[in-house]
């Protein structure tokens, strides 16, 4: 059975479909690394399968209460301390503890500085650390790897790994190989094309967004 | 939720968080009145009850963009929206958030300033509940134009014009009640009026504000 899967998905990024025919799933205990060239689309599918955009055409199919997405934003709040950011994101999944999200992230010596003080990494890693206090399966994660440095990117594999191990399974767009034993997903080939004629789509509503 | 609302508390009163930011706007409004009019009683007596209604309406509006521009900013949006908690939830607390940190101060300010401007003594009592009625619409109605205007870059200019419409109702019943409390007439109509504005939007512009938040997202 599997946690999230997809059939003959069209994604669309302003009304424009972006890769069609998409058909995946991903089971307990799977990773998925997304691949492509800037502008392939995997943000939009990644938003897609995370539900914060509709379907252009097919479907996802998963239990709402399964992503943790985790985008090019951390969603942190400059004047709250590190673990006041963590606490809060805590609290709205449902009160996980978050001393072992701030001890793997290597947070603990950082925990009552304001966020806007941390560096770029340090601010992602916290981003990151979000991901283990939400409790949710299936880790959705764009780009996950920006401005982290090596070690940094050892000890977010390591999370990625063990959260899996636990039954858990991750979708990851990253241009990086993070040494898992992953299955490689390559959206070019899944192009959207622009030379035929569509008429399946609803211009009632979204038309004025563009 | 209550997460939610402490979180949105605690910002306001950090650094930069915007509390005291309508409060004082408020203040400086009521304060140079007298300059700009004349120290007349009389005619202040008579411009009162609008001018403080027009001076709480602005200072909600000053701080109405913070409400969704900055979590959007910063990603949190897409993560709230994400979260187990529906997005009409989070659109109420956060305008109920944006109420106590911005309307309730006014409230309890307003009758110092009302002194100011020579209000009269029997309106103070109409004053007070009619700015206890009517700033949650203004922060419910901010909060649905906030809404509709969090995905443009500096939107302050059309959600002020999306919003000012809106206000009208709420500042026309809340003048009156204060009007008729200083004459000695019944106040009951206007203020279950306003009542009634408030109510309506309480209920149902969380779920149009959470509609255009979706869009947004997009």
């Amino acid at each position: 059975m599997s946690l999230i899967s997809v059939k003959d998905l069209t994604v669309s990024r302003g009304g424009m479909p972006v890769l069609e025919g998409l058909n995946l799933a991903v089971s307990k205990g799977e990773i998925l690394v997304l691949r492509g060239p800037n502008g392939a689309g995997k943000t939009t599918l990644l938003r897609t399968l995370a539900g914060l955009q509709p379907a252009y055409a097919g479907g996802v199919v998963a239990d709402p209460e399964t992503v943790a997405y985790a985008g090019h934003a951390d969603g942190l709040k400059a004047t709250l301390t590190v673990t006041e950011n963590l606490a809060f994101w805590a609290g709205v999944y449902g009160g996980h503890d978050i001393t072992p999200a701030l001890a793997h992230f290597n947070l603990e010596s950082l925990k009552s500085r304001p966020a806007g003080n941390l560096s770029a990494g340090q601010k992602r890693r916290l981003g990151l650390a979000r991901l283990m206090v939400t409790g949710r399966p299936v880790w959705v994660l764009d780009e996950p790897t920006v401005s982290l440095d090596k070690a940094s990117v050892a000890i977010f594999a390591e999370a990625v790994k063990t959260h899996v191990g636990a039954g858990g399974a991750a979708i990851i767009a990253t241009h990086i190989d993070l040494g898992f034993e992953e299955t490689v997903f390559d959206v070019t080939p899944y192009k959207a094309r622009h030379d035929v004629v569509r008429n399946d789509f609803d211009e009632s509503f979204d038309e004025a967004f563009r | 939720m209550i997460r939610l609302f402490w979180r949105d508390i605690t910002l306001s009163f950090r650094s930069g968080g915007g509390f005291g930011l309508g409060l004082a706007f408020f203040l400086i409004l009521v304060t140079l009145i007298p300059f700009g009019v004349g120290p007349e009683s009389e005619l202040l007596q008579v411009i009162a009850p609008g001018i403080l209604w027009i001076g709480a309406l602005l200072a909600c509006l000053l701080s109405l963009d913070r409400i969704f521009a900055l979590d959007f900013e910063d990603g949190s949006l897409d993560l709230l929206a994400t979260a187990p908690i529906p997005l009409e939830g989070v659109v109420a607390v956060k305008a109920l958030a944006h109420w106590i940190t911005t309307g309730l101060p006014l409230v309890i300010a307003a009758p110092a300033l009302g002194f100011l401007l020579h209000l009269d003594s029997a309106a103070y009592r109409w004053l007070i509940i009619t700015l206890l009625v009517g700033t949650p619409a203004l922060s419910f109605i901010g909060a649905f134009g906030a809404a509709l205007t969090v995905g443009l870059k500096r939107g302050g200019l059309l959600m002020s014009l999306l919003i000012l419409p809106l206000y009208i109702p709420t500042l026309i019943f809340g003048a009156e009640v204060v009007r008729r409390g200083a004459g000695g007439f019944l106040v009951g109509t206007p203020l279950a009026m306003q009542a009634g504005i408030t109510m309506g939007a309480v209920a149902l512009l969380p779920f149009a504000a959470a509609a255009a938040i979706r869009v947004a997202l997009r």
